[in-house]
């Protein structure tokens, strides 16, 4: 499987760490409860489908990217940089 | 019909001509007391245990392809108790007891092998760490001896002791560990529950789950609506979806998990040997073909088939520890879909919905668990009360903080 990093172009991917679902971005923020952080850290669509989940380039430019790809055919689809996402999201790293 | 070695040798006199099938093919009724979605091992024991345990007969096990269609077909069938937690050791500990009466038990060959299960250390941290799972291990009642070096290569002189990267300081052997003839596992149960009158419903999907008030009231499937007062779902490698169909999220991520078996050989590795570095575990099959795996593929995955790089690690890490078997071919290699949770244990528990109980992420360890499983959740959708060996499953333990990280790696569902 390659995947295609918005910055390096299509690479291996043993380059990559993966670590789940884009869930992670969406944080539950100041006064949450204990639903939003199980929502947020532990409960999953987990879809035979399409998916979109979260990669960090670690053997390359060290960019963490979303990509939106398929977990039944392993068809990768697409890759956007999280750094180029709204607000919101950076204030996940 | 009870199976015997008089029958065997009476049948084969008379050309085998009067062996029946092994289970009904029963129409599902409109209606039971209770529903297993989910004719594998899991769904299988648990239909068997609610007939035998509580007497629960009109009830019906649903599967939308045939019986013992998944990780029950296709597993590495290692079966140990060598547990550390409190929560998970009892009930390995329990499961392990089982396995141990379920021939007699199922009058079936399900080829339980106890021929010791041996885990490597390669360092001192590590040695510790064994020497504290063999003793929670033998305070569970359990087996565990912990080996030297010298001890290990008495036993196993193949291994590569005189490489310097991972050095083998020792082992800890659990003699009571073993393997077992996974298909005969779940054959055997089928066989036991529909001989006890449990209907086994195979191409039956359930597409839907009816749910009034809070309370559920019966499956739609492919072949009609069936009513039942308690519904069971026992579906790993597809729990997310099913559970979605009761308006569920569950903390299940679904990775795959590859194995490998090569040609046929002669009899070579009389254990389950356990590489302490990289994640790789073998045993050789009584048919003589090695079969090994390794770790999940680390990425979320439907497509029971794994990715190159998981091959070569699993490939190199068995080549690092027994450099004897580089000669051996790999006949076939397989994916299986795991029910990763974030703590790496299971889940065995009642739902929000009245009547819907769930018993799922069994990550890369549930055949070991078969009968344990089938044992506790059969007691919970009877009683309405958890089993005290399986106490601790809880599906909301993530969201009380109770949970159950055996291998202390962490809360994300990739890393166990």
């Amino acid at each position: 499987m390659k995947l295609p990093c918005p910055l390096c172009g299509s690479r291996d991917r043993r380059e990559f760490y993966y670590m789940g679902t884009e869930d992670y971005l969406t944080r539950a923020g100041e006064g949450a409860s204990l639903d939003d952080l199980d929502n947020q850290l532990f409960l999953r669509d987990n879809p035979a489908g399409l998916t979109r989940d979260l990669w960090y380039h670690e053997q390359g430019c060290g960019a963490w990217m979303v990509v939106t790809r398929n977990t039944v055919s392993h068809a990768v689809l697409a890759a956007e940089l999280v750094a180029g996402r709204n607000k919101g999201a950076k204030d996940a790293h | 019909m009870r199976y015997s070695g008089l029958k065997v040798i009476t049948q084969g006199l008379l050309g085998n001509k009067g062996w029946g099938p092994a289970w009904r093919s029963p129409e599902p009724k409109a209606e039971y007391d209770a529903i297993i979605i989910g004719g594998g091992g899991h769904g299988l024991s648990t239909a068997y245990y609610l007939a035998k345990n509580h007497g629960l007969t009109n009830i019906a096990v649903l599967e939308k392809g045939y019986l013992g269609g998944g990780n029950i077909g296709r597993n590495t069938t290692i079966v140990r108790a060598n547990y550390y937690m409190p929560g998970n050791s009892e009930f390995y500990s329990h499961s392990l007891k089982l396995w141990e009466g379920l021939e007699a038990e199922l009058n079936y060959n399900v080829m339980h092998s106890q021929r010791g299960q041996l885990v490597l250390c390669h360092s001192d941290g590590q040695r510790d760490t064994l020497a504290r799972r063999g003793n929670a291990m033998i305070n569970q009642g359990d087996d565990a001896e912990l080996w030297s070096r010298e001890r290990v290569r008495e036993e196993v002189p193949y291994l590569d002791f005189e490489q310097t990267r991972f050095p083998i300081y020792g082992g800890l052997m659990h003699r009571r560990g073993g393997t077992a003839r996974h298909d005969a596992v779940a054959w055997g149960y089928a066989r036991g529950a529909d001989r006890r009158g449990v209907d086994l419903i195979q191409n039956c999907e359930v597409t839907g789950i009816d749910i009034e008030n809070g309370v559920v009231r019966g499956v739609q499937t492919t072949r009609g609506p069936i009513r039942a007062k308690k519904v069971g779902m026992v579906v790993a490698g597809r729990s997310s979806q099913v559970a979605a169909m009761a308006g569920m999220r569950l903390p299940i991520e679904s990775h795959v998990l590859q194995a490998f078996v090569t040609e046929g050989l002669k009899p070579i590795i009389d254990h389950v040997i356990s590489f302490g570095m990289g994640h790789f575990y073998i045993s050789q099959s009584d048919k003589g073909g090695l079969v090994f795996g390794g770790d999940i593929d680390f990425y979320s995955s439907y497509a029971s088939r794994g990715n190159l790089p998981m091959v070569e690690h699993v490939m190199e890490a068995g080549m690092t520890l027994m450099p004897m078997i580089g000669r051996a071919k790999v006949l076939r290699s397989w994916g299986g879909i795991m029910d990763m949770t974030p703590d790496g244990s299971p889940i065995i528990d009642k739902t929000h919905i009245e009547g819907l109980f769930v018993d799922a992420g069994w990550n890369y360890g549930g055949f070991k668990a078969v009968p344990a499983s089938g044992w506790c959740m059969a007691h919970l959708m009877a009683t309405g009360e958890s089993h005290d060996v399986a106490k601790r499953f809880r599906l909301d333990r993530f969201r009380t903080g109770e949970v159950m990280d055996e291998e202390g790696t962490g809360s994300q569902h990739n890393l166990h």
